[in-house]
């Protein structure tokens, strides 16, 4: 016999290195010091810089939000982005054109996203169509219902007159207030709605019992059935809640731009899934969570920050974030015995 | 230990070998010899390291201390391709065929014979005709393995195992998905291969399976080697006291029946599962359970009982017909929800598939089912669900790090009594057993033996389906058989025999008495 003293555990950074969210923190602090060392002549290190980074990757941090929720439960949502569109037309036809308040607007496009989230996770989950394919119908149909809604064209505040003339309107109130900035000019709304979208998410991911049923039906499906959990009803919930997210999405995204852009928020749902799985949640489902969302989120939308004020052209913007989304996942890739 | 006598150098030497994951070693100093023409028992509990030490002669684990040898030569297999080319094939506990794809494409999978490039179809269907005839199936080799049943893919796989030439074959818990007839197919192959000159490793939880075919048995217990020795110096009482390390009185406890009022009462009840090839899975059968009682459900394969089981918990929705009650109360439900909200619970004969979600946490599958009623309109409350947890399975003996490690990471008896206290954790009066045992060592059978136990002393009916035929005799106060869907006997605990049972599973109606 061997005589062998077990050996002590592992110190607690290399436990923390090896948890998902250690290594989602690693990511981005390596990100942040790329953006300490080529800092644009200091540009980094302005408050102003970091502020704005957090404005730009709002809108992909509310939609990585509900992506969360419906990845966790094993699916995937390709709609968001449609969404974003189809929402965004809605919400400046109604605060525009129409000059619908805002307590009308607001609920009215928040109904509209909800209603497309709702319809693809009934198609998935009670017709039992691949999430792939049936948020993908979505994708298309919502894209469609956008165009449909703003005739093709911007709904912008250059409204066409009956005769063929166009008038200037004011902006909406609404649209000013969510594109404005709070605490003395440090924080964008914008970001406040990511962040309490995220805290929403968590509280149904960590402290309801839905969350807790997204995480058994993405790890193991047939388990979560058999202990009673209500499936379907949960996985549509889930798509709902993701379709949620992106009229709020929308909203910002219209108030931003002061318009509805039907060809707005293209690619969308892919920039999210990016900030979802550079976080760490597994496209398998089952796992994950929204702090490494969270993380995911500032990572991508740091690195976008850090190439654009290095003037790197978008071609290499693009080719790098490629490059630095497998790294990342390569480095979360968990370790098979 | 005592090393008796050798007449032949063996086929494969392991010495030494030491296994660490981290900084756990599940294999320590541990030895191992199997010679030619002979079957070898590898035996111990669950987490002995019977499946490491398998994998480390299968090349799957690469990094251990101590030395291989394989038909004289040390070698150390670097992964699967390059172990079944040295001679060692594994026929795993899941199958590792691939069911869309053709029984020849199976068999050649990894090394199709190729000319300039192109696969060779004539060529191939010929040779996988020939390893298939060879161990007497009659099969069409173009066909999808999906199409064959259980017993078939793993003559399939033991015919990939010798078109490659394997002189060392491994088989890990080859019988769990076979019935009796299929059982006594693949021992009369074992033979066939022993006539060969190959040497079987053999792994297995079942001790009839090791007193019909074992040569030589080998015992670990906690990653350590405890012993060899010839099958005919080893019988079970001395087999089990090696395994578990403590001499055990008898192999099952005694249970006392505590007969209560009627619980559950199925009357022409039939079971229609969507996709069923025979339509009905059960059919016009009626049965009675009283509180505090066992009814074992014998039967083989096929005999509809977990289909019975799905049914009564709510999982085929309306595809049932006939009436069920419970407590008096009309009992037919459209979701498994509803059948837990009544006061059935079911434990399913397949954990990792069907009970339990490995990726969770120990006290998150625990309170999986009973969720709703730890929480207050819907918010979770952590605390509260610990404490559940920590409850129902602290009458288990549960051996886990702490309730929050997955799952996944335990043994699987541990993760049998994670299943089992999910199902006592929505305090059920009717418990729906399927296979509690199966792939479990013996010490964590005997405690499921003894829950039992205590569960119908509590009051709770349990029907119990178990392949085990000693199991069944034990812990059964009335046994109800099965064939086909239909109730072809029934005993009370004293008349049951294992060769009463046994018949009637097989199809031999006997009038009730």
């Amino acid at each position: 016999m061997s005589n062998s003293s077990s050996p002590a555990p592992p110190p607690a950074w290399k436990l923390f290195l090896a948890s998902p969210g250690g290594r989602a923190l690693l990511a981005l602090v390596l990100v942040l010091a790329a953006g300490a060392i080529f800092n644009a002549d200091g540009a980094f290190f302005k408050f102003g810089t970091h502020r704005d980074t957090l404005r730009q990757a709002s809108v992909y941090g509310i939609l990585a939000c509900g992506m969360t929720l419906v990845i966790i439960s094993g699916g995937i949502d390709l709609a968001v982005g449609s969404v974003v569109a189809l929402t965004a037309v809605c919400a400046a036809r109604m605060a525009i054109h129409w000059n619908w308040p805002a307590w009308q607007v607001v609920p009215a496009s928040l109904v509209v996203g909800t209603a497309c989230g709702t319809i693809a996770g009934w198609i998935t989950a009670g017709w039992r169509v691949q999430p792939f394919i049936a948020t993908l119908a979505m994708m298309v149909f919502a894209r469609g219902l956008a165009k449909y809604a703003s005739g093709g064209m911007k709904v912008s505040t250059a409204v066409q007159n009956a005769d063929g003339t166009y008038r200037y309107v004011h902006v909406p109130p609404l649209f000013n207030y969510i594109d404005r900035r709070i605490l003395g000019e440090n924080l964008s709304v914008v970001t406040v709605i990511f962040l309490i979208c995220v805290a929403l998410a968590w509280l149904a991911l960590s402290r309801h019992c839905w969350g807790r049923y997204l995480y058994a039906i993405g790890g193991n499906e047939e388990a979560a059935r058999l202990s009673g959990v209500p499936v379907v009803g949960a996985k549509v919930c889930a798509y709902a809640a993701s379709g949620l997210f992106a009229a709020v999405a929308g909203l910002c995204q219209a108030a931003q731009e002061q318009q509805g852009d039907p060809e707005a928020g293209a690619g969308y749902e892919l920039v999210a899934i990016a900030m979802v799985v550079i976080g760490g949640t597994s496209l398998m489902g089952g796992r994950g969570g929204i702090g490494l969302t969270l993380l995911g989120v500032l990572t991508i939308g740091y690195l976008d920050k850090i190439l654009s004020i290095n003037a790197v052209p978008e071609a290499g913007r693009l080719v790098l974030t490629g490059v630095i989304i497998v790294a990342a996942v390569m480095t979360q890739r968990r370790r098979r015995t | 230990m005592p090393e008796s006598g050798s007449n032949s150098a063996p086929l494969v030497r392991m010495s030494g070998i030491t296994k660490r994951f981290g900084p756990v070693s599940v294999l320590q100093d541990v030895q191992f010899e199997c010679r030619a023409s002979e079957v070898h028992v590898l035996a111990g509990e669950n987490g002995a390291g019977k499946s490491t030490l398998i994998k480390i002669l299968a090349g799957v684990h690469t990094e251990f201390e101590g030395r291989l040898e394989i038909a004289g030569r040390e070698a150390r297999p670097r992964n699967p391709l390059h172990a079944s080319e040295l001679g060692v094939a594994v026929i795993h506990q899941e199958l590792s065929l691939i069911g869309g794809m053709s029984v020849a494409d199976n068999i050649f999978l990894g090394r199709t014979p190729v000319r300039a490039g192109f696969v060779c179809h004539g060529r191939q269907l010929e040779s996988a005709r020939q390893w298939t005839a060879q161990l007497g199936l009659d099969i069409d080799v173009r066909q999808p393995v999906e199409n064959f049943p259980a017993a078939i893919q793993q003559l399939i796989e033991i015919a990939k195992a010798l078109s490659q030439n394997a002189k060392v074959i491994v088989m890990d818990e080859p019988t769990s998905a076979l019935n009796a007839p299929e059982v006594a197919r693949l021992f009369g192959l074992i033979q066939s291969l022993k006539a060969r000159g190959c040497a079987i490793v053999y792994i297995t939880h079942k001790m009839e399976e090791i007193e019909r075919i074992a040569d030589r048995i080998t015992v670990l217990r906690d990653g350590r080697w405890i012993g060899s020795a010839p099958a005919v110096e080893l019988p079970v009482p001395k087999l089990i006291q090696w395994m578990v390390g403590r001499e055990l009185g008898e192999q099952f406890p005694r249970r006392v029946p505590h007969p209560g009022n009627e619980r559950l009462r199925l009357e022409n009840f039939s079971v229609f599962p969507s996709g069923f090839s025979n339509g009905a899975a059960v059919r016009d059968i009626s049965l009675s359970a009283r509180a505090g009682e066992v009814v074992g459900i014998g039967g083989l394969q096929g005999s509809g009982a977990s289909e019975l089981f799905l049914a009564l918990f709510g999982a085929y929705g309306a595809r049932t017909r006939g009436t069920a009650h419970l407590d008096g109360q009309p009992a037919r439900f459209a979701s498994p929800g509803k059948a837990i909200g009544s006061g059935i619970a079911l434990l399913t004969n397949d954990r990792k598939a069907t009970g339990l979600v490995l990726s969770l946490s120990v006290a998150a599958n625990a309170t999986l089912a009973g969720l709703p009623a730890l929480s207050t309109f819907g918010w979770r409350n952590p605390a509260r669900e610990l404490a559940a947890a920590r409850e129902t399975t602290g009458p288990m003996n549960l051996r886990a790090s702490s309730l929050a490690a997955e799952v996944g990471t335990l043994s699987g008896g541990n993760q049998q009594k994670v299943a089992l206290a999910k199902s006592l954790q929505t305090r059920p009066t009717l418990l729906l057993l399927d296979e509690p045992t199966r792939g479990i060592d013996v010490g964590a059978k005997r405690e499921i033996y003894q829950l039992v136990d205590q569960w119908t002393a509590q009051g709770i009916a349990i029907l119990l389906i178990t392949s085990e035929m000693p199991e069944l005799l034990t812990l059964s106060d009335r046994v109800i058989v099965l064939h086909r869907g239909r109730i072809t006997a029934e005993f009370t605990r004293a008349q049951a025999t294992p060769e009463a049972v046994l018949a009637a599973a097989m199809g031999r109606v006997t009038e009730k008495s």
